[in-house]
């Protein structure tokens, strides 16, 4: 039998929240229709199942599709991920009011999308899940009331994301052409090398840029922080994360393609060394937050890549760690950034000043993610760069770890620039900051709670991730 | 006796009391009242560390040990030995007082502020007694945030220059060190500091290691290139954050050097100590020279800290016993005369609203304690014979000229600069002439100035007068350090000599006769 239904649960249990608000977006008459209040509730429902079926393991439609331990870490991570952004955003502030559950509609089928994407094993059904995640996200992407701008920055994207995903599929064909065959268990035994089969490894290159792209790594990194400026800061939140964390999943299922040793890993070790020193660069000099956290997010999108280059199961681990923790040092970097205007423009760092006065617990919860951001201890980001430093110094690329450690020493200032403004500048407005749905504090201050013990016991996690990485590269 | 886990205690007692303080609704005078009270406790909680402490014993004590991530062999895992116990007593004892000297010298955020110092004391606790490299760099860092917001909150105008080039500086340093870390787990396979210790690295290696370290501890100290942003923050730093920085921070550098940089690369630690020792004289001399010339008593005293902080690394360096030792003892008794010092200046602060020497002459007339107990103080600082700085500084001088003629003669002119720096400023501040010779009607101590002064000022005549017991808790460990330092060494450093030229011959041979 080639499907189980209970290998699927997390899937379907999402399919079936973007389905009910595929109903309601085009049941409900838009000027009435309240808020979906029922949300936040489902998706907790979604991140349980998720959770129930962390152990389930399985092979469906003919080995295309893989449930094992990687691709149930990612969708409980997504599933939690999606919570989050449901819990922040119930109401979908700053999206026109009759367009509410088109945009979470679409939302939900983006996550599900990047659910199928951890689970993909051939490289069709990978193209095709990260096809669904995009397309809901190209949608997205522009949905922002009162705002000219948001329509430039979906028209970016869009380009961006076709031409890449274009690339991507031609690669497809060369890999095809010169392996006859797309199964990545099948393809991860043969010669990669460019000398030994230089078609296949152009095809990769290829077909990996539809990945960096989503990944946001240098040198497809242009569009990360004019979209995260043009669109709605909500949507920013999601769309730095999420994407982020299914790319993630896709390298690590394609590294066992990708040794150490061969010509294409260096040349993802030298994206991620530019991706890094340029992304800390250039957010140095920002002064919208939106574009510095984009920035940050290129510099963050390095550091991921250095698991991969490590090619052993600690630095697969220690990458998929890192995705969940950026994961949630992010969103909670983006809570606090989507609630400093009420107005719903773009926040710059002013707008920070006297924020531990105006919102103490706001102020905290960026406190711990900023400094999880600059990987200071005992943040669960020190734990996760640590990880990563650790598992590469040892496979040739003692020079990735020197230039990610002098990265960390330029991506303090900006770091401490938020600190800096929220905890020491005084301001002129003292009235009192508030999340004014209490569903959002409960988020916010679980997350930066959870980046402080995953600091200080990292253990579990990084057990579960070590043994996925395991599975792929025994 | 009661038998505790005591450095976990000291660790996590002032992080469980930050937590509560931020939850408890307290009022600003019971916020004092309350930290104060931790502060003691603290102490209290550190009795056996002075009444269990073997004395003799050469090795690590109170260890404590348990896994933490086992994939990675992190152990979070505890000890003492002869070099840290006295700057872990050091870091607590300096609690209470720091919280009384900040009594009405703090008027904004006070809860912040107290939850900040206890911060500090967990961090400065855990850099001392971490016996895991991780979490010896977690303490390390950690200390970064609390240490930030004393002065950028708190400090003086320009705060925020100062707070973010101690900031910037700092981290720049320390993000080598993470490097190093993780270099060192690969070629030792552990973190665990007792067991690198033990370890032989080769010699290229270990230039790495020990100039990534290097830097990061010599930003701490700081040596005299990278000394720059320790008059900026020292000066713009509130008293409780000065006594902090100058007490317990600058000691974590030489703290570095003694625990990592000398055991772990011992071959290039002899490489590069002509360098060290080189840096060191011109740190003890610069930073005389440039406290010479300060107008602003605060910068005075943070040149004298690069000074004297000069003097310790030079003791480091020289490898032998009696450096070792005198490094240590300087570390301790700068701790006490120069938090001491800068806890006086808080305190006169407060009454002129000044830093300048020009707004303190001739204050011996009026204020006969605070004059009484400054000078003893500042003729501490320079070394006079009887109270304790004499007996650190006198030990690296003997250090030095068992060592070389040539290092102690370069040393010398440093320690007559000290005099010259701290008898100028007492003379003005006792008996200068004011520009108006006016009684400012500034009080004199009161008894809670007295209360944290008293302690310290005793601790200068006690050890200035009976320094053997404090040279039995660190010589020991001193004494087996530098012992351990050259038998390895000299093993290391013949090996290579004598067999690189026979392995070229051979290779030679056997070639030749293909």
């Amino acid at each position: 039998m080639n499907f189980d239904i209970m290998l699927v649960l997390p899937e379907l249990a999402l399919l079936l929240v973007a389905a009910a608000l595929f109903v309601r977006s085009i049941a409900a008459p838009a000027s009435t229709s309240p808020r979906a209040g029922w949300l936040p509730t489902a998706s907790i429902a979604v991140l349980a199942v998720s959770l129930f079926s962390l152990g389930a393991r399985g092979e469906m439609f003919h080995g295309t599709y893989v449930v094992d331990g990687l691709s149930q870490l990612f969708k409980a991570a997504i599933a939690a991920g999606f919570l989050i952004t449901s819990l922040f955003t119930p109401e979908a502030r700053g999206v026109d009011e009759d367009k509410r559950d088109d945009y979470l509609m679409f939302l939900a089928f983006s996550a599900w999308g990047l659910m199928l994407l951890s689970s993909a094993a051939e490289l069709m059904t990978l193209y095709v899940a990260m096809e669904i995640s995009s397309y809901s996200l190209y949608a997205v992407i522009p949905l922002r009331a009162g705002n000219r701008n948001a329509a430039e920055s979906g028209i970016k994207y869009i380009m961006f994301g076709a031409m890449a995903t274009a690339l991507a599929l031609f690669g497809y064909s060369y890999i095809l052409a010169a392996h006859g065959t797309a199964y990545i268990s099948q393809l991860a035994g043969l010669d990669w090398s460019f000398a030994g089969n230089p078609t296949a490894m152009i095809g990769l290159i290829l077909f990996l840029c539809g990945v960096l792209f989503k990944l946001a790594l240098f040198p497809f990194h242009f569009w990360a922080p004019d979209v995260y400026e043009g669109t709605g800061n909500e949507t920013a939140a999601f769309a730095a994360t999420l994407p982020k964390l299914g790319a993630a999943a896709v390298l690590v299922r394609l590294a066992a393609l990708l040794k150490p040793d061969m010509e294409i890993t260096f040349l993802l070790a030298l994206f991620a060394a530019v991706s890094m020193t340029l992304g800390n660069l250039s957010a140095l000099v920002q002064k919208d937050l939106k574009r510095m956290l984009g920035y940050s997010g290129i510099a963050h999108a390095g550091y991921l890549v250095i698991g991969l280059a490590a090619g052993t199961a600690e630095g697969l681990g220690a990458m998929s760690f890192y995705a969940v923790v950026y994961l949630l040092m992010n969103m909670a970097c983006f809570w606090v950034v989507c609630h400093l205007r009420c107005d719903g423009r773009n926040p710059v760092y002013a707008d920070l000043d006297g924020l531990s006065r105006r919102a103490p617990a706001m102020a905290l919860v960026l406190a711990v993610s900023a400094f999880a951001l600059v990987g200071l201890p005992p943040t669960a980001g020190f734990m996760g760069k640590l990880f990563l430093l650790t598992s590469a110094w040892n496979h040739g690329y003692a020079w990735l770890v020197i230039v990610a450690v002098v990265n960390t020493a330029l991506a303090i200032y900006y770091y401490l620039g938020l600190f800096r403004h929220a905890y020491t500048a005084e301001s002129a407005d003292s009235t009192p900051l508030r999340d004014r749905s209490w569903m959002g504090v409960v988020a916010g201050t679980a997350m930066a709670a959870a980046i402080l013990v995953l600091g200080a016991l990292p253990g579990g996690l990084y057990s579960m991730a070590v043994e996925a990485g395991t599975g792929l590269l025994p | 006796m009661m038998h505790y886990p005591v450095l976990s205690v000291l660790i996590f007692f002032p992080l469980a009391a930050a937590f509560l303080l931020m939850v408890l609704p307290l009022t600003e005078d019971a916020v004092r009242r309350y930290t104060f009270a931790v502060g003691i406790a603290e102490c209290l909680l550190a009795l056996p560390l002075l009444t269990g402490f073997q004395l003799g014993e050469a090795g690590f004590q109170f260890a404590e040990k348990a896994v933490w991530v086992p994939q990675w062999d992190l152990a979070y895992s505890l000890a003492v030995d002869g070099i840290s116990l006295l700057m872990v007593i050091l870091s607590v004892a300096l609690l209470p007082l720091c919280v009384l000297c900040s009594w009405t010298y703090v008027g904004k955020r006070l809860k912040e502020f107290h939850i900040c110092l206890l911060l500090m004391t967990t961090a400065c606790v855990g850099v001392f007694t971490a016996m895991d490299l991780v979490l010896f760099y977690i303490f390390w860092e950690a200390m970064l945030i609390p240490m930030y917001l004393l002065i950028a909150v708190w400090g003086g105008p320009e705060r925020r220059y100062a707070s973010i080039k101690f900031f910037l500086y700092t981290l720049a340093g320390s993000t080598l060190l993470l490097a190093a870390v993780v270099g060192l787990f690969h070629q030792g396979g552990t973190f665990s500091i007792p067991q690198l210790m033990q370890t032989d690295f080769p010699m290229g290696f270990q230039t790495w290691v020990f100039l990534f370290m290097a830097l990061a501890f010599a930003i701490k100290v700081p040596m005299f290139p990278f000394h720059t942003w320790l008059p900026a923050a020292h000066v713009q730093a509130p008293s409780a954050g000065s006594v902090l920085l100058a007490s317990v921070l600058l000691k974590m550098g030489t703290y570095g050097f003694l625990r990592f940089c000398l055991p772990m690369c011992p071959d290039a630690s002899l490489y590069f100590a002509p360098m060290m020792i080189a840096l060191s004289l011109a740190s003890i001399i610069y930073g005389g020279l440039v406290a010479l010339g300060q107008t602003d008593i605060k910068k005075l005293i943070a040149y004298s800290s690069v000074a004297h902080m000069g003097f310790v690394t030079l003791g480091i360096f020289l490898f032998n016993a009696r450096g070792a030792e005198g490094a240590v003892m300087v570390m301790l008794n700068h701790g006490i005369v120069t938090g001491a010092l800068f806890m006086m200046i808080g305190a006169i602060y407060e009454r002129s609203h000044s830093r300048e020497l020009s707004d303190h002459l001739g204050m011996g007339k009026y204020l006969p304690a605070y004059m009484g107990l400054f000078g003893l103080f500042a003729v501490s600082s320079f070394g006079f014979p009887g109270l304790n700085s004499f007996v650190g500084e006198a030990l690296v001088l003997i250090g030095a000229f068992e060592a070389k003629v040539s290092i102690g003669m370069l040393a010398i002119p440093g320690a007559m600069l000290a005099a010259a720096y701290m008898l100028r400023l007492g003379i003005k501040m006792a008996w200068g002439r004011p520009a108006s010779p006016r009684d400012k009607g500034w009080s004199d101590l009161n008894t809670r100035e007295w209360a944290y002064l008293l302690p310290l000022a005793v601790l200068v005549v006690y050890i200035g007068l009976a320094p053997g017991l404090t040279l039995s808790v660190i010589s020991p460990s001193t004494g087996k350090m530098i012992d351990d330092f050259h038998a390895r060494t000299t093993v290391v450093a013949e090996t290579p000599e004598h067999e690189a030229p026979a392995t070229v011959a051979a290779n030679t041979l056997s070639g030749a006769e293909q």
